[in-house]
């Protein structure tokens, strides 16, 4: 039996705003029968077709499906579109005081269901359904090659789940999407995909997009509170003299100035720099 | 709130009678069955007892009895023992819809180069003999089919597939922890080489299983080390455990025509009535030889778990067939085997009644089942289409 908050219990024992709307302005539908869970969300507009008035789904699905489009019918009454695009499938999740991670593709889909309703609304492509989803996709609306067979789902889907809930293993992506969870033969290409995101992520950590003027900023602060203060309690001391797109020179005075091994302490500036501001740095040494 | 407790297929409660059998031998008979001294020998004399008791159940003689800790150990024991005595052979045949103390140990064999065929079913879930045929051959060593199935109750032809195993020169094993105690076993004139029962099942706690061994088998002992079980499994006796699996299958003997009259016809009452009240309902195995007590329905357009969690707020205890339930996400191997369409395999729900399901309770699930159901489809964005 699975350990339900009773938040989750409540929205599925008494789940609010279930039904359709007739003069629905937006409706999105994500699932199918095959995948044993879908979702049909109804979203009614103000006369200025700006905020949500009304919100009501209709859900195949287990209790965590219930509990999470009920839980998004009432997270997105009184929000404008673009307020209730922000919601994520945590939101959701937290929303209901927590889902069991193998019930996470439930607050998933309530996300997709939005996003599809939304984007019809806007007229923005919603791709068509390939031809070989034709048993089953939980989530069609997606561009990108079909990885998952099964469950129908492509890869560009699974990278953004990966990294927007920063998965690391192919189970985790089995709960949070299905992908992985009937034959199994997708699971190498999940596991693929794992790795590409992490070294995405990996390299974006690494090199993150400074400006110059950022990056200048971030070399006088790290200068000013981390290294500075360390140099003038041997006596010693530096100073900026220019940053030339990754290269920052800088001139040792007081007993610095003159130091046998002042060579380390330019070393040493100069990891500190990379492990703070970023990983490209060049420290060099001038004598102006 | 009572509960309704109607799944016995996953584990039954301990009859009393069985408890106060059990009783003794914990805090005032505690001796040990192998010891040599009075204090051991009357619990020696009581596992003797029970030992034929069980061999009663199933038309054995005690000597072909070895206890065990439960179904899987002796499912796990019966094929690593037949894989040893015939090491010359390495095929071993089951099928698609075996408990995962089979499934799961044949798939695991494939990495030590045994090559294992599954036999499949029909949409009824009937075992496909014609495939078995093909599949056997002098290189099968050993053959395991379950005697009947957890989800369905569907009864496979074990005493026909076992006969034709022994024509092969291979050995017949049967995982018979569901048929046990349901319906009658004669291990007599059988050509069955070895079975396995779990206590659990059948009244008696658990944590203590069975493994019928037929006389002459060879027979190599999974557990090793001292003598228990004349060698056959090794580690002190279980002995509270054993003497209840022993009145357990005592009283299932006593029981059986009811199982088999009473019982069945409270299943039949709670089947039929559902599939008159509730509409787009199938049931799974319908047409197939079935347990008295089992019944799995299909219910379309709806979901198992949410079915099964407002039984739950009701008191009913039921058991979902899309294995949602139990960590995985797709409908169970049995029905995907049967070839249940995803519309229902995800809305099956299993009742498996015992000696104990009263007529009352029967009569509540019929009168709450459809209610549920109604309302779930009335959420469902298919039932509302395809119910129109
Ligand atoms: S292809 Fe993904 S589970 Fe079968």
């Amino acid at each position: 039996m699975w350990d339900y908050t009773p938040k989750v219990k409540d929205h599925f024992l008494n789940p609010r705003n279930v039904g359709d709307i007739a003069d629905a302005d937006a409706v999105g539908e994500v699932g199918s029968l095959a995948c044993g869970d879908a979702l049909k969300l109804y979203l009614k507009l103000d006369e200025n077709k700006e905020k949500i008035v009304d919100a009501k789904f209709q859900t195949f699905g287990c209790a965590s499906a219930i509990a999470s489009s009920s839980a998004l019918t009432e997270m997105v009454k009184g929000k404008t579109l673009d307020e209730a695009l922000a919601v994520s499938n945590q939101d959701i999740a937290e929303f209901l005081g927590g889902l069991p991670e193998e019930k996470m593709h439930c607050s998933v889909m309530g996300q997709e269901a939005l996003e599809v309703a939304i984007f019809k609304y806007r007229g923005l492509e919603v791709p068509d359904h390939d031809a070989e989803h034709d048993h089953g996709h939980a989530y069609p609306d997606y561009e990108g090659t079909l990885v998952c067979k099964c469950f129908g789902i492509t890869d560009a889907f699974l990278k953004k789940v990966i990294a927007d809930n920063h998965l690391t293993t192919s189970e985790q992506v089995t709960n949070f999407t299905k992908a992985g969870g009937a034959c199994g033969s997708c699971i190498p290409k999940i596991k693929e995909l794992i790795a590409e995101v992490l070294g995405q992520a990996k390299e974006a950590a690494a090199k993150p997009k400074l400006s110059n003027l950022k990056k200048m900023q971030l070399v006088q602060e790290v200068l000013e509170r981390d290294i500075r203060p360390m140099l003038r309690a041997d006596g010693g001391d530096l100073e900026l003299i220019d940053i030339d797109g990754d290269h920052v020179q800088i001139a040792f005075r007081k007993a610095c100035a003159g130091c046998a091994s002042s060579g380390n302490t330019a070393k040493f500036v100069e990891m500190k720099l990379r492990e703070l501001v970023y990983e490209g740095l060049h420290v060099q040494e001038v004598s102006a | 709130m009572k509960e309704i407790y109607l799944d016995n297929n996953a584990t039954t409660k301990v009859d009393e009678a069985v408890f106060e059998e059990m009783k003794p031998y914990f805090c005032e008979l505690y001796g040990n069955p192998s010891s040599m001294h009075y204090f051991g020998g009357q619990v020696q004399s009581k596992v003797t007892e029970a030992r034929k008791r069980v061999a009663d159940l199933l038309g054995a003689s005690p000597g072909e009895i070895i206890f065990t800790a439960c179904g899987t150990e002796s499912d796990n024991t019966a094929i690593r023992s037949a894989l040893e005595v015939l090491p010359d052979r390495r095929h071993i045949i089951t099928s698609r819809v075996e408990h995962p103390a089979v499934l799961t140990q044949c798939r695991n064999l494939t990495a030590k180069g045994y090559r294992v065929t599954e036999i499949g079913v029909d949409g009824a879930g009937r075992l496909d003999m014609d495939e078995y045929r093909k599949a056997i051959d002098d290189d099968t060593a050993i053959v395991s089919f379950m005697w009947a199935n957890n989800e369905t109750g569907v009864i496979f032809p074990v005493e026909e597939a076992a006969a034709i195993a022994k024509k092969n020169g291979a050995q017949f094993h049967t995982d018979a922890v569901q048929a046990v105690g349901k319906i009658p076993i004669n291990m007599a004139d059988s050509k069955i080489d070895m079975l396995s029962l779990s206590g659990h099942k059948l009244h008696a706690p658990k944590g203590i299983g069975a493994l019928y061994v037929r006389k002459g088998t060879p027979f190599r002992p999974l557990m090793v080390g001292g003598h228990q079980e004349k060698s056959r499994r090794a580690g002190t006796e279980n002995a509270a455990a054993i003497i209840a699996l022993g009145k357990a299958c005592q009283l299932a003997g006593e029981f059986m025509e009811a199982e088999n009259t009473t019982v069945k016809a409270k299943c039949e009452r709670l089947e039929n009535a559902l599939m008159a009240a509730i509409p787009h309902a199938r049931i799974n195995g319908g047409g197939a030889e079935r347990l008295p007590n089992t019944t799995s329905i299909a219910f379309e357009f709806v979901e198992g778990e949410a079915i099964l969690l407002l039984l739950s707020e009701l008191g009913v205890c039921a058991s979902s067939g899309s294995a949602c339930t139990s960590g995985s996400l797709e409908p169970s191997h049995v029905l995907r085997a049967m070839g249940v369409p995803f519309t229902c395999a995800h809305g099956s729900i299993r009742f498996s009644l015992s000696r104990y399901t009263t007529d009352a309770e029967i009569d509540a699930v019929i009168k709450e089942m459809p209610p549920i159901i109604a309302r779930l489809r009335q959420m469902s964005p298919f039932g509302r289409e395809f119910l129109k």
